[in-house]
């Protein structure tokens, strides 16, 4: 891959500017953590068109410098667990070939949403929380689905370009 | 897009297994799983689990609590200003109800951790 450092610059900005976008984005749903993944769908497409590890990187220098520019350590954290278990979990399904694009994203959703859930509860201690799983599983459903339908749009789009 | 059948199972399963979670929590959440503790001038004038609905008449009858559904509320009292009676019902770790002419204090024990990270009254 010739361009590679290009390419991971761009997707890193584009990650970072939907970060941004996504703050500007009142919360919809009143329950709070819910929000709708933007930049899942930078992942969802790196993935496709490179590897895991690429996404990985993207993933993880995305969320240090959205997490010190917007945030602070404490989302840094559930960002992070909640990036890694939905990327893995997405690779490994897109591994199995069996799945359409949508529903590994769907499954990223999810998975992100849980990841997020657990460190919650392993910071503060109590399993109360337990009762956002259903509610936070399905809004990662939806998120998911949403952001499953533009990525397929957009690397339908970009099938002439290899950055493998 | 074209989803498959294996993408509508998948989708299935996270659909049922989030309406489990919610069943499930739904059967196992814990109502009130605290007690109201009743002081009348600083005394302790007995403590209620808030599991059972019951009527508590504090301080010979001057205010009558409910304990309903888990939450507490006082429902009447024969003070002038009935502060305490529009109080909403309280049922977290910390809250109370109280009631100053008749010197009554309220307030929620439970081993739960509240909500709310600290409370002044």
């Amino acid at each position: 891959m010739k361009n590679k450092v290009a390419y991971f610059g761009v997707f890193v900005a584009l990650a970072l500017i939907f970060s941004y976008v996504e703050t500007l984005i009142p919360v919809i749903i009143a329950v709070p953590g819910v929000k709708l993944g933007l930049t899942n769908l930078i992942v969802v497409v790196v993935l496709y068109k490179m590897n895991f590890k690429s996404a990985a990187l993207i993933s993880i220098t995305r969320i240090l410098l959205s997490g010190f520019l917007f945030a602070n350590m404490a989302s840094i954290m559930y960002s992070l667990a909640g990036g890694m278990l939905s990327l893995i979990v997405m690779s490994v399904l897109k591994r199995t070939n069996a799945f359409h694009l949508i529903s590994i994203s769907i499954a990223g959703g999810v998975s992100h949403n849980i990841g997020q859930l657990i460190v919650a509860m392993l910071v503060l201690k109590t399993y109360s929380l337990i009762y956002y799983f259903s509610v936070l599983m399905i809004a990662g459903l939806v998120t998911g689905a949403i952001i499953g339908i533009v990525a397929n749009e957009m690397l339908k789009r970009l099938t002439n370009i290899n950055m493998k | 897009m074209e989803l498959k059948k294996k993408d509508w199972m998948l989708i299935a399963i996270i659909v049922c297994v989030a309406a489990c979670a919610f069943f499930l929590n739904q059967i196992l959440r814990d109502t009130g799983s605290g007690s109201v503790v009743v002081k009348v001038s600083g005394k302790m004038e007995g403590t209620y689990s808030l599991r059972e609905d019951r009527i508590v008449e504090i301080n010979h009858g001057s205010n009558i609590l409910q304990i309903k559904n888990g939450e507490a509320e006082m429902t009447e009292a024969d003070c002038p200003d009935l502060l305490c009676v529009h109080h909403k019902a309280v049922s977290e770790n910390g809250e109370s109800i109280i009631c100053l002419p008749n010197k009554v204090f309220v307030e929620i024990r439970s081993k739960e951790k509240s909500k709310i990270d600290a409370l002044t009254n």
